[in-house]
Parts: C-alpha cells; structure tokens; sequence
C-alpha cells in the first residue's frame, strides 16, 4: 500500500494543510519510509484480541448542573487579534450551509 | 539566613517543610531559581530550556497542608496557565495566554508551590530531541552539541541544571523518562488515569500523561503526590485512592521480584549499556530483591503501534488549530485559504508530517489495517505487561534509552528517531506506570534505568527507585 | 413513453435535542437565547486542554427516548470522533456515536389512509450539536455563535420503510407524539430544538433494489418535508425516465422559492475518519438502569385512549383528541388532579381550548400559557355549583384569555356574573320583563307556554347571564294562569 503523489494531496486537503508540490514528494518518500515499517502489524495474530479493545473503567457521568469552568478573559482577549466583533467569533464569509455537515 | 544557592539545592521536601516553619520566606527560593535562569540563559551556552518567566509570581501558600510551601517549580510549554503564554513549543500558538488553568497546575499552586518558568518543547511534544521546537533547540546542560531529549527537555534541563527540583513535562511516548535518562535526573510517567490530563494540550489523548522530573527520586514522588487523583474535569482520570509514595523511601527491598523483560537487552545494545543494567541489578539485589529474567514478547511491535495510534490521535487533537477562535491567524482568500494558511505556516515539518500519517491512518480504506489493527496489537503489549505483573513480578528493570544524548541533528531519518522510543513507548501504550533513575555514565553522559510497574502501583516503582538511588549514590552519576 | 410506475422510497433522519439544563459535555447552560458565545467555556469553545465529561442527564434522556421508540438500549456503547471542518466546530470533530450507538432496532406504527404499517429504526446515538454561523451579521463575513455548540442531540434513524410523503409525514407526527410524551425534548421545528433530514429515492415499482439517493436538509416544519420529498421524488423520476443518472448528493430546500437544489459541497468532504473518541471511556448502562427507565415511562398515547373510554368514560373521539398531543393529555390530566370531572374537563379541552389554540394558530404546548390549568378548573368548578351560569363561564374564560394572569373569580365579581337564584331579585327581573314585553307576557300567562324561552331570553340579557335560568323557568311557570 504504497504513498502517492495523490494520497499526499488528499490526506493534506482533509487535513487542511497547503503543501507545495515540492513538499508533496519529499513527504511522499518519508511517509512511505515510516509505513514500510508499519507492515510488521499486518503478520501479527491478533485473534485472541477482537471483540472489546477497551478494557477501560466504564465513564463516570456527572451530574446536570451548571458548573463550568469560568474562563478568566473575555473571547475578545483569546480570539485572533480583531476578529472578534460584538462578542461573534469571525472568519471569511461563507455563503449559506456552504459544505455544512450534519 | 542560608545562602541563595543553597535554596536550590535543599530536597523540595526538605525546602517546604523550611518555609512552613518560617525558617526561610516562602519566595526566597523562588528568587534564587530565578537568578540561576539569569545565569543560564547568560551563560556561554544558551540552553534555551526556560521559554518563559513569570516575574510576578508573588506569593504562596504555607498552610500546614501545603507539601510545597516556597518550592519553585516550573512547567512543560503544553501545560494550560494563566500566568504566561502557553505556545506548546509552536508558531501557531505564539502569545497564547489560555483564559483557565490545568488541574496539575492548579494542584501545584494550591500546595504552595511558586510556577516560575514555562519551559522549551518539542512543537506539540512531537519530537525526542528538542530539535522540533518553533523557538530553537534545547541543548543539553553538560554539552551544548548535544540534545537533552525530548519532547520536555526544557524541563529535564532545568532541573538537571540547578534552577529547580521539580518541573512538570507531558509523555505520549518517553517525553519525560527518555530527556531524564539523558541528563541524568528523575522522571516518573505515572500509570494512565492517575493524574487529570485537563489542560494538558492534547497530543494523542490515549498515549497522553502528565508526568514529573525530579532532581532526585525524593522530588519526584512529591511532586507527583500532589498532583494525582481523580478529576472531575477529565473522564479518563481514576478514582483510587493515592498511596504516600514517600513512604517507600526507607522501605526494603526484602520480597520484591524485578522482572528483566529480555527485548530490552537486544544483541544490539551497546555492551556499556547492559553493563550498567547489571550493576542496577546487583544493586537491587543486594537490597533483597530477586531478579528474575522475564519476557514481553510483543515489545518489537510497539513503535510501528504507537506510529499508528499517536498520529492518528494528534491529527484529531490538532484539528482544532484552525485560527478560528484562538492562536496566529494567517489570511486566505477564503475560509479554506485561512485554514490552509494558518495550519501550514502554523505547525512546523514534524507535526505536519504526523498530521499527514494520522490523517492517513484514519482515512477510509486504511481504518482496518492500520488503525484498527494496531489498537489490536496495543491490547497484545499490554497483555504482556498484565501477565508478568500476575505472575508475580513488582517492577520491571530496563534500559530507558539504548544511548545516552545524541549529537544535535545525528538523526535526520524521522523513523531512526522515532526508534529512540523504543524502551518508553510500551508503557505509554499499555499504561502502566515507568520510571527513569540515573544509574550511570556513559562517555561521561547519564543514562537511565528504566523502572515499569503495574497498573497503580507507583509505590513498588518508588520503592526501587529509593534503592538504587540509594546503592548507585545519588550525585556520582550526574 | 415509458409507462413504468415509480415507487418513493424514504428514510428520515431526525436530530433532536435533549431537554437538559448543561451541556453534553461541559456544565454550561443549555439555554437558548443568551448573549453570543455566553455560554461557553474551555471546553465548548475547544480550547487547547479542555477535555469534555458526559452529562449524566444525556444519558437518562436518551435511554428514554430509545424506549419510546422500541429501541433496544446496548449496555455498552461508545463515542467517537467524527472529524470535519467548519467554524462552527470548535474541536474540529463532533462526539457522536458511530459503529456501537446507544440503541438499536426499535420503530413506529403509522396509519396512512386508513392503512396501518409500521416503520423501523435502525438506530438511535448521543450526538453533541455544533454552533451557529450567521452569514447575514456582518458584511464580508460570518459571525459564530457557540452557545450551542456541545448541546446534546440524540440521532434517530428510519429504516428506508417509508413509501409516500403522506408516509414520511405520519412518521414524523408518530415520533414527535410519543417522543413527547416521553418528555425529552422540547420537539420544535420552529425552535430548531427537532430537525429532519430526509433520505429519498425512486425505483421502479416492483423492483426491489434501491436506486442513488439524494438528502434534503434544511426543511422547516413536517409539511414541507412532504412537499420537498414529493418535489425531490419527481425530480428522481424525470432524471431517470429521461435516461440521466442521479446522484447521490445533498439537497437544500428553498421554503420560500418552493424549490430544492443541491447544496455547494467541498470534494473530498465527506471522509468523517471516525475512530473511537479516546477522551471518553465506554459508556456502560447496566440492564438495571435500563430497566428502571422502562418503568419510569410515562403512559403512551394508545394506552391512554383506552383508558380514558373505559375508566373515564370519554367518548372514542375526545380520548383520541386528548391523547394526540402529550401536551393536551398532561392539561387534561391536570384537570383531573383538580377535581375536576372527567366529562367536563374533556368537553372544555376538546371544544373552547382548542378553538382558542386554533383562532391562534398555537400548539396545544401554548395552552397553559393562554389558559392556566387552575383557572380552567376554577370555571368549570363554578359552574358545577351553580355560582355561574354555563354562558357566563364562556365570558369568564374570555376574559382569562384576555389576562391570563386574572383569577375566574376576579372576574366574575368585576363584570356581575355571579348567578342569581334569590327569588325576589327574579321576582322583580319577571316583572320589569312584562312590563317591557306586555305582548309577550299576556300571550305566555294566557297559556301560550311556547314562549317561555322567549322571555326567559329578555331576562337572561336584563340580568347579563347572572339569573339561574332554572329557577326563573320555575318562577314563571307559577304566573300562567291555569
Ligand atoms: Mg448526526
Ligand atoms: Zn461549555
């Protein structure tokens, strides 16, 4: 299952990360090097393991009340400086449900 | 009055119980921390291991409770603070300054502890050389061509160089033992769930421990006695009771079994290494442990596992630097040219790489053979781990690193790198917990040795701990 | 001419929020409304280190909700992180629940033209909502609002069961009644608080494979799901009879403009790379839990009509009225709890409540805000025992719609209306009527009993409904000459 050229370009789109063409074939080469190694998985038996992976502690819920953690500044003082207008977090206009999902 | 240096060099334990008697005032040590950065920073090598100080830190509890009354500390760059920014060692969160605190944070302060400094990272905790950091590599405090580890070496660095006896660092796979081994302090990754990851920036939220170094063993399980315990703001965190892992310090060795897991002592590894391993062993031994060989099968397989499992994470973890709400905003024509701008100019070569190989991983079509398949072979090394402890082993003795620090830039090849995880990343993906204890040099370079116990069970981890530092000596091997 | 008949086949999937006071996964309000992004925290807006911690009350709701639609509960389930972008997403991934949901397997029976069917579901998940993006707030740029980002949603999922939009409809009026009846959510298209997407597609009739599918969002209230579905559908058979090809893409509908068209989608969009959520652990609901939630369910609507005919003694057609809206059903109730007869209370319910909810285009929710439970019982209780006449009561309800706030009694006192039986005060009433009327009352006094009415009619007005029409009947029965 090697890498291409394509890969790259559409791992990166769904990552949202502008990549040079230059930059798309040296990460074609590294990440090829690095998922060779990867093959080792694909010999392991693992049939011992299927069905339920999360050995974890079940999750612990709490209880519905109203106790956020306050934050100490305002939007306006975490938001990229000026985009924060009338309290609105902003970005570049987006037309209506524009790739919206579900 | 004691002298200023002498601050530094009292055992944190030693210094708080000082301030509480109100024999030394609860900042004085925290101005002689803060004069040593002075003089690092100055020095002919510029470390670059404090990123940021906090010259208002003013006071501190010293309360009878506060474990850590007038005990400078200072933290990992991902650690959530109010005071100082939080950039994570990354462009993109440059001048961050998070509106709410970490609970490990928050731990410290409340037991009188003074948050001096934020320290120098690997971007994202991406990275086991320091050479990843948007702000310039760390260097090693006994060599300046070298690296001190990572991805906390601005932490390992200023604790090994005097400045502090505890700092807190982030492991995902050896962050804290590897940069420990490497400069010749302590480092104790807890098990998972025993301390809150909240406001620990996420780097693979399964792999993620918030983890402590301590100048000496005695630092260590201070430090990490105040900040474990369940949390309400983190799921993933346990609810068990927290032993006094001080306790194990005068503690004998009589009846404790030491496992000594064979992949770890590969015919590859460098014969000084082992040498040092069997001095530990004898060590312990003398102290009334039995050293048992034992194996862990399936340790060869934990980097391409964790290769797998941590990207995949760090690309979702990392989703949410968008530049929408927070963090360096770079303008696109459109909302997709400001999401690819911010995040190509934002992240630097490493997380963008493991962005790519997690997105990779994850995406349709390769879910079942990489993804899926490596949270198999995860349950597989961590069944390797149960099945020792249950068979009667205590605590684990390994190498933590098969080198000591490398030279800055000996490793170009991202996957030679990366093998520098191979003896910490298995207890990263398994969860128990592991330690590094200084247990000699090599070429005049500390190396570690490597303490892994079972699932909670820190103390038999301290108990070891105690005792090497104890039979090894604890400055010969600084 | 092809003369093939085309069948529409239709899955719905519904988007509903749980009715909780925080967040799924951060303890901020849940409310609507609030000022923007005021109710948000680190772990909501997602900022760096902020972890979320499921809200126990998510779980109860959605236990709930999965039972009132048959669904089986999964003792263990699990979230995961469905990954896209958009800026109203604040971690750049949603919890939801993919391969292991909380319930699985339950459905609905609809009756469409007198024809009964039953529609299944597949599945039933914990989702938590994103924020808002207003597009219309500033020139140049969209504002975001995450008040509701990290509100709890439960996912619904139809089976493709359905065949017409009269189907999908029912449906969709089915699931609302019994979910309100649960009691999980508010139900409210109008307050986005229930959102539909339907899945459609056409085949040939008699053939069983499903053909491409396309999905309308967007669609505001149940009808227009069934215009946008029948506007879709044809859409589907005139693409295939003219030899095209559908897509499988998603569709906006355009209320206004009575239109649907394709939403403007990213390529590559659409790889949600799931993977099992690592900062929660699995969600384990003990069959014990389960089981008490079970018990806990309110009495659903078919229950209800049949108790209410034979324990109350409702007609089939008031019982089902009552029993259509959960809301209708509580008021009825209510009435009850008060004391009230059954009887009375349904003919109140079913005939001026209704017509009030009509005249103003409410849904019987809006009832105890127009007319308060108390003061409907206090009417009806006054006529019961004869303080007030049956025509009185109706103004005495008038007048509560007018002024909620105002008490039956007030207004009885304030407008005269108490009746009066006193037989001088009728006495002098039945005077100044043949007094007024001479015609009348000589025609009535001589035998002509017919116009009784009649003058009981001037007196009713003389006295503004507060004479006790039986006692004047009586009185002026003693007048005729006989
Ligand atoms: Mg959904
Ligand atoms: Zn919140």
């Amino acid at each position: 299952m090697a890498i291409n050229d394509d890969d790259v370009r559409h791992i990166a789109a769904l990552a949202r990360l502008g990549l040079g063409d230059a930059r798309v074939s040296a990460l074609v080469h590294e990440l090829n090097g690095i998922i060779g190694h990867m093959a080792a998985l694909q010999r392991v038996d693992t049939s011992s393991v299927r069905g339920e992976l999360d050995g974890r502690a079940p999750l612990v819920a709490r209880a519905d009340v109203r106790d956020a953690d306050p934050l100490a500044r305002p939007i306006e003082a975490i938001g990229p400086a000026g985009t924060v207008k009338a309290h609105f977090f902003t970005v570049p206009r987006l037309g209506t449900h524009d790739g919206e999902e579900g | 009055m004691t002298p200023a240096t002498d601050l530094l060099e009292l055992r944190a334990a030693d210094l708080a119980a000082h301030v509480r008697a109100g024999d030394i005032a609860p900042l004085d040590a925290t101005t002689a921390a803060r004069a040593r950065i002075t003089a690092v920073r100055a020095g002919p090598d510029f470390l670059n291991a404090i990123r940021h100080q906090d010259a208002e830190a003013t006071s501190a509890p010293t309360h009878a409770e506060a474990a850590l009354a007038g005990v400078p500390v200072v933290v990992k760059g991902n650690f959530a603070t109010l005071t100082m920014p939080t950039d994570c060692g990354s462009k993109l969160l440059e001048g961050y300054v998070s509106p709410y605190e970490a609970t490990a944070v928050r731990k410290l302060r409340a037991a009188g502890a003074v948050l001096s400094a934020k320290t120098t990272m690997d971007e994202f905790a991406m990275g086991s050389s320091n050479e990843h950091s948007a702000f310039g590599s760390v260097r090693h405090f006994l060599d300046p061509e070298r690296v001190p580890g990572g991805s906390s070496g601005g932490s390992a660095v200023a604790v090994a160089s005097g400045v502090v006896r505890i700092a807190l660092g982030s492991e995902t796979g050896g962050s804290v033992r590897q940069p420990a081994s490497f400069c010749g302090i302590v480092g104790v990754k807890p098990t998972y769930g025993r301390v809150s990851r909240y406001g620990l920036v996420a780097f693979a939220s399964s792999l993620d421990h918030v983890a402590v170094f301590g100048r000496e063993v005695d630092d260590a399980a201070l430090g990490l006695q105040v900040i474990a315990g369940v949390d309400k703001r983190d799921s993933t965190s346990v609810p068990r009771a927290v032993p006094d892992y001080r306790a194990e310090a005068g503690q004998s060795l009589a009846g404790l079994v030491v496992g000594r897991p064979r992949e770890y002592f590969p015919g590859s590894l460098d014969p000084r290494v082992v040498a040092l391993c069997d001095r530990a062993c004898d060590t312990l031994r003398a102290q009334g442990a039995e050293v048992r060989d034992i194996t862990l099968p399936n340790t060869d397989l934990a980097i391409p596992v964790y290769y797998i499992i941590a990207p995949a994470e760090a690309s979702s973890n990392l989703a949410r630097f968008d530049g929408v709400r927070y963090g360096n905003r770079v303008m696109g024509d459109d909302l997709a040219g400001m999401y690819e701008a911010t995040r190509s100019r934002g992240f630097g070569a490493e997380v963008t790489r493991r962005i790519l190989l997690g997105t990779y991983v994850l995406s349709a079509g390769y879910y079942d053979a990489y993804y899926r398949r490596a949270q198999e072979v995860r349950e597989l090394i961590t069944r390797d781990f149960t099945s020792a402890f249950a068979a009667g082993v205590h605590v684990m003795l390994t190498p933590t690193t098969p080198t000591p620090a490398f030279r800055l830039g000996a490793v170009s090849d991202p996957y030679e790198m990366y093998m520098n995880d191979i003896f910490t990343a298995t207890a990263n993906l398994a969860g128990v917990p592991a330690m590094s204890v200084p247990m000699g040099r090599i070429d005049g370079l500390p190396m570690g040795a490597q303490l892994i116990a079972a699932h909670f069970d820190e103390s038999a981890m301290f108990r070891a701990a105690y005792a090497l530092e104890r039979g090894l000596g604890v400055e010969a091997h600084r | 001419m092809s003369a093939t008949t085309w069948e529409m086949v239709v899955g719905l999937e519904v988007h509903l929020q749980l009715k909780t006071a925080t967040k799924a996964f951060c303890a901020c309000s849940a409310e609507f409304g609030a000022a923007p992004n005021s109710n948000t925290c680190p772990v909501c807006l997602g900022l760096p280190g902020a972890l979320p911690v499921l809200n126990d009350a998510c779980i109860e709701l959605a236990i709930r909700a999965a039972l009132a639609i048959g669904c089986a509960v999964q003792e263990r389930s699990i979230f995961s992180r469905k990954n896209y972008f958009y800026p109203d997403l604040p971690k750049g991934y949603q919890i939801s629940q993919f391969d292991r949901p909380l319930a699985l397997a339950g459905g609905l029976d609809i009756v469409v033209n007198g024809v009964p069917k039953r529609v299944g579901i597949t599945r039933l998940h914990m989702e938590e909502d994103a924020g808002k993006s207003l597009h219309d707030r500033f020139p140049g740029a969209t504002a975001v609002d995450l008040n509701r980002a990290g509100v709890p949603l439960v996912e619904i999922v139809s089976e493709p069961d359905m065949r017409s939009s009269a189907e999908a409809g029912a449906y969709l009026r089915a699931l609302k009644q019994v979910l309100e009846y649960a009691n999980v959510s508010d139900c409210s298209m109008e307050s986005g608080s229930l959102r539909v997407d339907a899945n459609v597609s056409a085949r040939p009739a008699g053939t069983t494979a499903l053909r491409a599918r396309t999905e309308i969002k967007n669609v505001n209230s149940f009808s227009n799901v069934e215009r946008a579905l029948d506007l879709e559908f044809a859409r589907h058979v005139a693409t295939w009879e003219g030899g095209g090809t559908i897509q499988q893409q998603t569709m906006l509908f355009d209320a206004a403009k009575g239109e649907v068209r394709p939403a403007r989608s990213k390529e590559g969009s659409h790889d949600y790379r799931y993977f099992p959520e690592p900062d929660l652990p699995p969600l384990v609901v003990p069959a014990a839990r389960i089981e008490r939630e079970r018990a806990a369910l309110p009495e659903f609507p078919a229950a209800k009509v049949a108790r209410y005919q034979s324990a109350l003694g409702l007609s089939a057609i008031d019982a089902n009225a009552i029993a259509s809206s959960a809301h209708l059903a509580r008021y009825f109730e209510a009435l009850l709890a008060r004391g009230t007869a059954a009887k009375l209370a349904a003919n109140w319910l079913t005939g001026a409540a209704l017509q009030a909810l009509n005249e103003r285009t409410l849904e019987p929710d809006a009832l105890p805000g127009i007319m308060p439970v108390e003061a409907l019982a206090r009417i009806i209780a006054l006529v019961a025992d004869g303080s007030i006449s049956s025509s009185a009561a109706k103004t005495v309800f008038g007048g509560v719609l007018a002024d909620p706030v105002a008490s039956p009694d007030a207004i009885v006192q304030a407008a005269g209306l108490a009746q009066v039986s006193d037989d001088s005060a009728l006495a002098g009433w039945i005077d100044e009527v043949f007094a007024e009327h001479p015609e009348e009352s000589a025609r009535f006094v001589g035998g002509e009993r017919k116009l009784q009415g009649v003058l009981i009619g001037f007196l009713m007005k003389k006295s503004k409904g507060s004479a006790d029409p039986k006692k004047v009947a009586q009185l002026l029965g003693g007048r005729v000459k006989g």
